[in-house]
């Protein structure tokens, strides 16, 4: 972010300069300092409380997923270890609460006997693998075909602006459910054991084939008020060719509003895929997933609503931090947006 | 206008003639063997069955005449197999569902009402609850309603049906004991029975819809507000009332009205998760079932449906535009 400056003249973070004569005199305005739009995003951001708060709990989840291994050694219980003796007859969890103790801190699964907490642990890991995977495929598609559309505009935008009206036809639960049992049953034979990374890959490529059309719209939209600046002019006066003009020229400034979508798209992708694993053609067992959590709870929600609760509540503090730290960049990135 | 209309209409037959198209192959050209998907269990397929099913689909003529065929039964129904296992499909035929044993559309006919109950009155509670929160908190910006609506539908926004749907069967059914577990009734049968089934769903999907419908609308209003035309309404003398209810409301509502259209199109196709927590079958949750089960009739002809869904709302919108707001004019 903080070399954004070379880039040109600067669209959106120009517009952003908080240094005008409304903005807040500060103890230090009498020096000037030069600083980028980015270390001045980041000024703004590290004074929004509820930003800082959110982008706490996110780097505690994010941290919590990627040591799940460390996790387990430490906790010293695995995913797909049982504990049936803490069952009772029925299979219900001794104890209150589902089981919640010292021991284990969530409690332990009815009928299964595993240990939630490290169920948790290790779907929270699931969910932001795919769903990160997911939003870095979706942008750079969205980035190159509303780029693409912005610019060369014509006949390629008119193309292009059906083809996301076409795909926005799409019901997207339903195609989910067409497409992942074919695909599965098309690669894999009844008999065949599917490899535990084909599932994660398989929702990977449907949410960017379907998610693509939200970033493509707002890329387009900015390169469109773009494309006429001078900046562009004196490139392709100079000669440059049209791939130097759109990945050098127009894409530096373009990285601030494709950060707030893509920080707004990634809570998103989480609740879809636990959506679909809920459903059950999501990730299957033996993978842990927060989605397909819910969905094992849901048939005990009367003897053991703690368990339900546990993986919702879960899944809903990731996604109300993510969207409470998207809000916060879009504000440092762009204060002149009134959302 | 006319010239619009027919536009619009045109671009709505296209995609709806793409949509078709991609579905029709991606069920029943990409697979290398249709018949061996269909077939149930799969693992005790033999050739045998899978040439049966073959010769009952027709899936052994040529893709075009295939698809050409599907279109036609759509208009003048068809006939499935010869002989005594020759089976009737009626006008409008969208396909047969042999692992059922009946023609798609009874599926459907069964499944939409329930999913149109849910849809239609969580509708009413979100767009009510919702745009009315959005537009007193925008009038009153600052105020404490306005810093409480705003929190909640923040928090609301991101609230996941996996956890309130559940939440609400807690509170509601196993512990407070207020209602029973929702078992669907028909309208026609007994609206009380209907009503009281349909309250779990309508509270989950319009209170979650109501947050960020409130928020939406509270932007829309604020944005309007600033605008020069309530300025000048406000200073040539009129009531209050009437600058915000006719004048603000009417620019600030347009774009809140494209969302609800696509949203109501998009949940009429499915609100699978809803209909799973809750216990309906619905269109979403047969469709569910269906993909599962590989029965690719049924699963077109939901894609078909959803698709006309999503279209027709894009186009009543197009039109609900020019009425509600005076500044557009269609051309």
């Amino acid at each position: 972010m903080s070399d954004q400056r070379i880039g040109g003249p600067v669209g959106m973070a120009v517009a952003a300069d908080p240094v005008g004569p409304s903005g807040p005199p500060s103890p230090t305005a009498r020096q000037i300092v030069g600083r980028s739009p980015g270390q001045l995003a980041w000024i703004r951001l590290k004074r929004d409380r509820v930003g800082m708060t959110s982008g706490g709990v996110l780097i505690f989840f994010i941290l919590l997923a990627a040591a799940a291994p460390l996790v387990q050694r430490l906790y010293g219980k695995g995913p797909q270890e049982r504990f049936p003796r803490l069952l009772d007859r029925n299979g219900n969890p001794l104890g209150y609460l589902g089981g919640i103790g010292p021991s284990h801190w969530l409690g332990v699964q009815p009928r299964l006997g595993r240990d939630i907490f490290i169920q948790v642990v290790y779907g929270l890991r699931t969910s932001l693998m795919v769903a990160f995977v997911a939003a870095v495929v979706t942008i750079a598609l969205g980035i190159l075909i509303g780029i693409v559309a912005g610019y060369l505009g014509g006949k390629v935008d008119a193309a292009i602006t059906w083809l996301i009206d076409l795909t926005l036809a799409f019901p997207f639960f339903i195609f989910c459910f067409a497409f992942v049992p074919m695909a599965v049953a098309q690669f894999y034979g009844p008999r065949d054991q599917e490899p535990v990374w084909f599932r994660p890959a398989l929702l990977v490529i449907i949410f960017a084939l379907f998610n693509w059309t939200y970033t493509g719209r707002i890329v387009r939209g900015q390169v469109l008020s773009l494309r006429e600046r001078e900046f562009v002019e004196a490139a392709r006066a100079s000669g440059a060719g049209t791939g130097h003009i759109l990945f050098r020229q127009l894409l530096p400034n373009l990285w601030a509003p494709i950060l707030v979508v893509f920080s707004l798209n990634v809570p998103s992708l989480i609740t879809a895929e636990a959506a679909l694993s809920f459903l059950g053609i999501g990730i299957l067992e033996p993978t842990p997933d927060l989605g397909r959590l819910i969905s094992d709870s849901i048939p005990y929600v009367r003897d053991d609503p703690a368990f339900t609760l546990i993986g919702g509540i879960t899944l809903f503090l990731l996604v109300l931090a993510f969207n409470l730290f998207g809000d916060a960049l879009r504000d440092a990135l762009d204060p002149k947006s009134t959302r | 206008m006319l010239r619009f209309a027919l536009r619009k209409l045109l671009l709505a037959v296209s995609t709806l003639i793409a949509v078709s198209v991609l579905t029709f192959g991606l069920f029943f050209v990409v697979p290398n063997n249709p018949a061996e998907l269909m077939c149930g269990n799969r693992k005790t397929c033999s050739p045998e069955q899978q040439a049966v099913i073959e010769r009952r689909m027709e899936l052994d003529r040529p893709v075009v005449s295939q698809y050409s065929d599907f279109m036609k039964g759509i208009v003048t129904g068809r006939t499935f197999g010869e002989g005594a296992t020759a089976r009737r499909c009626p006008a409008p035929c969208l396909g047969y569902s042999f692992r059922n044993d009946e023609p798609v559309l009874e599926i459907i006919k069964r499944t939409l009402p329930v999913t149109l109950s849910i849809v239609s009155g969580a509708a009413v509670v979100w767009l009510l609850v919702g745009i009315s929160i959005g537009m007193v908190s925008a009038l009153r910006r600052g105020t404490v309603f306005d810093r409480l609506a705003v929190g909640t539908s923040l928090v609301g926004a991101s609230m996941p049906i996996l956890l309130f749907g559940p939440l609400l069967l807690i509170v509601f059914v196993y512990e407070g004991g207020l209602l029973s577990y929702p078992q669907y009734t028909p309208i026609t049968e007994n609206p009380a029975k209907w009503a009281s089934a349909m309250f779990l769903p309508w509270l989950a999907l319009g209170f979650l819809n109501s947050a960020s419908y409130a928020r939406l609308s509270r932007a829309q209003m604020l944005e309007t507000l600033s605008e020069d035309f309530v300025r000048t309404a406000r200073a040539k003398g009129l009531p209050k009332a009437k600058v915000y209810g006719r004048h603000a409301l009417r620019a600030a509502i347009t774009p809140i009205v494209t969302i609800a259209g696509l949203d109501i199109g998009t949940y009429l196709a499915g609100t699978v998760i809803t209909e799973t927590i809750f216990g309906f079958t619905g269109l979403g949750k047969a469709s569910l079932i269906a993909a599962i089960n590989l029965d690719m009739p049924v699963v077109m002809a939901t894609v078909l449906l959803a698709a006309v869904f999503v279209i027709v709302a894009n186009v009543i919108v197009d039109a609900l535009y020019a009425v509600i707001d005076p500044r557009i004019r269609l051309g």
